[in-house]
């Protein structure tokens, strides 16, 4: 089973208890089956650093992994993500704590003016370059499109996705 | 959001016994359902989530049949290289929709069961049919730039938005659906209806049924087909028009060809008299043009969506051209 257990009802209605996975640690949660994913990683577990945008899947500030893939997790329930190995932005760093690739490059590129976008377009950049559509500007745009900025860094954004994508692809060859 | 009960399906038979119950929603990857749910606008009190069953994702040349598993994702089915070469407008009607985490997430069953962006059904508060039966359409007399021009009634003019659809409508497509009482597949153009008396309605489907699988009938037409869509911004935009057109071809004559309209009707529409236009003429610029025409020469447009029935002609027409030199 996939660490999810119903426990009855409260005035609020029903209540459940989940195991997430999230940055290789698990947490037991009990929550309303009502609370998504976005919701139980910022109010339950403290991992405020994947944002709240639209919650209705319009911006992409909410983007995480799940299982490798980029999601929004304002439009997944958490009892949906149980079983599931969640990845957010505070994860990314490798074990000694140095930056990400990317998270390096958006530095370097200054691809953010307030900095409220870029988790999510960080999470979604690793996945655009690990699926391998960021092979020009014109694919990385297209597939970088589910994550908007409203302060339009898109040129440096596009900029340090390129880098990456292209050291990825050096390393390849 | 009203309190609801989550539970994971482990079959696909439970599946279906707990869907049969009243007020239940099945949940494939959740990215209609929870933000229907958010507005308040299923009355859903138990989610049956029946994304993690498994064999129900797969894709698969079954004889002269394509069978798509309803819980395919549409960013994997984007990718498949034998549908890339053979159906091009299937793969670009789900290359063009949404965004890649949206894709990573929805399936194919659900795509077809979206429902409309109409944003008087959406807001929850107008007078909505669609929403609260017999309480009257603001788009009546409100905003109708993204109405439809086809399809609709007086009680509800919404468009359907879904990309999928309209490109399956193009393509000799049938739907399985199973329940307790066994398994059946409707055409396609049967499983959506068109608004009438009762806009709420939106397809066949009952509770307890469940979309197993999208079956299309393989055809040479597949290879010179295409998915044109034209948007308000360049990408993670609804249609405010597509077309999908497949053409079988002699040298530049047509001699086969299915059109389907996307952005402009209350249902994945077909246009059979631009078809009719098409079949048995050297495909040029000025055909490809009549026969857009064609597509929208009953179309009923409202006060501010008339711009559509230019827009979608040249659509069409641009989707024929387009469709012609693919190989
Ligand atoms: C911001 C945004 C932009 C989008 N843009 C586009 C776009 O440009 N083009 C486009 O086509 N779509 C677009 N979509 C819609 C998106 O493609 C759909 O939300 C998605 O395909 C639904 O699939 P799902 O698996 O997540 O469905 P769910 O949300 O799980 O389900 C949707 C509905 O179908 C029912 N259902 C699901 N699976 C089954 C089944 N197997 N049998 C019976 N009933 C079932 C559910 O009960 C529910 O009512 C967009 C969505 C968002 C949020
Ligand atoms: S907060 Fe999830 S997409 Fe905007
Ligand atoms: S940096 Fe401000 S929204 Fe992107």
């Amino acid at each position: 089973m996939s660490g999810i257990e119903t426990m009855g009802s409260e005035a609020t209605g029903p209540r459940m208890r989940v195991t997430l996975t999230v940055n290789g640690a698990d947490h037991d949660i009990q929550l309303d089956p009502r609370t998504t994913l976005l919701d139980a990683l910022r109010e339950h577990l403290g991992l405020t650093g994947t944002k709240v945008g639209c919650n209705h899947g319009t911006c992409g500030a909410c983007t995480v992994h799940i299982d490798g893939r980029r999601q929004l997790s304002c439009l997944m329930l958490a009892a949906a993500a149980a079983g599931s190995a969640i990845t957010t932005i505070e994860g990314l760093a490798g074990a000694d704590g140095a930056p990400h690739p990317m998270q390096a490059a958006f530095v370097a590129h200054d691809a953010l003016q307030c900095g409220y976008c870029t988790p999510g377009q960080i999470m979604s950049a690793v996945a655009c370059v690990a699926e391998g559509h960021a092979g020009s500007d014109d694919e990385i745009r297209e597939y970088m499109s589910g994550n908007l900025c409203r302060c339009a860094a898109y040129p440096n954004i596009v900029a340090a996705v390129r880098e990456v994508a292209g050291s990825t692809m050096a390393e390849a060859a | 959001m009203r309190p609801f009960l989550y539970s994971r399906a482990t079959s696909l038979e439970q599946a279906m016994s707990e869907a049969a119950q009243s007020h239940a929603a099945i949940m494939a990857g959740g990215t209609t359902l929870v933000d229907l749910m958010r507005g308040d606008l299923t009355g859903a009190e138990h989610v049956i989530d029946i994304g993690h069953l498994p064999g129900l994702a797969k894709v698969e040349l079954d004889g002269p049949v394509l069978r798509f598993g309803a819980l395919a994702r549409m960013a994997d089915v984007a990718e498949l290289p034998f549908l890339k070469q053979n159906y091009p407008a299937l793969v670009e009607s789900l290359q063009l929709a949404a965004s890649q985490q949206i894709r990573n997430a929805a399936t194919l069953g659900g795509n077809l069961l979206q429902r409309t962006r109409c944003v008087y059904f959406r807001d929850g508060v107008s007078d909505c049919n669609k929403r609260v039966p017999g309480s009257g359409c603001t788009a009546l007399d409100g905003e109708d730039r993204e109405m439809a021009l086809f399809g609709a009634s007086d009680r509800c003019v919404a468009t359907y938005p879904g990309d999928w659809g309209t490109a399956l409508a193009a393509f000799d497509t049938s739907i399985e659906i199973s329940s307790a009482a066994g398994t059946k597949t409707v055409k396609f153009a049967d499983f959506h209806v068109a608004y009438g008396d009762d806009p709420a309605r939106e397809s066949i489907l009952q509770p307890g049924e469940i979309v197993t699988a999208i079956l299309v009938q393989a055809t040479p037409a597949g290879r010179h087909s295409t998915y044109v869509k034209v948007r308000d911004r360049q990408s993670y935009a609804y249609a405010v028009t597509s077309a999908a057109v497949a053409l079988e071809l002699d040298g530049d004559r047509v001699t086969a060809a299915r059109v389907s309209l996307g952005g402009v009707a209350s249902k994945p529409w077909r246009a059979p008299a631009a078809e009719a236009a098409l079949v048995g003429q050297v495909l040029n610029q000025a055909v490809a043009l009549e026969a857009g025409r064609a597509a929208f020469a009953d179309a009923k447009a409202l006060r501010h969506n008339g711009f559509k029935i230019d827009l979608g002609a040249r659509t069409v027409a641009r989707a024929a051209m387009v469709a012609k030199g693919k190989h």
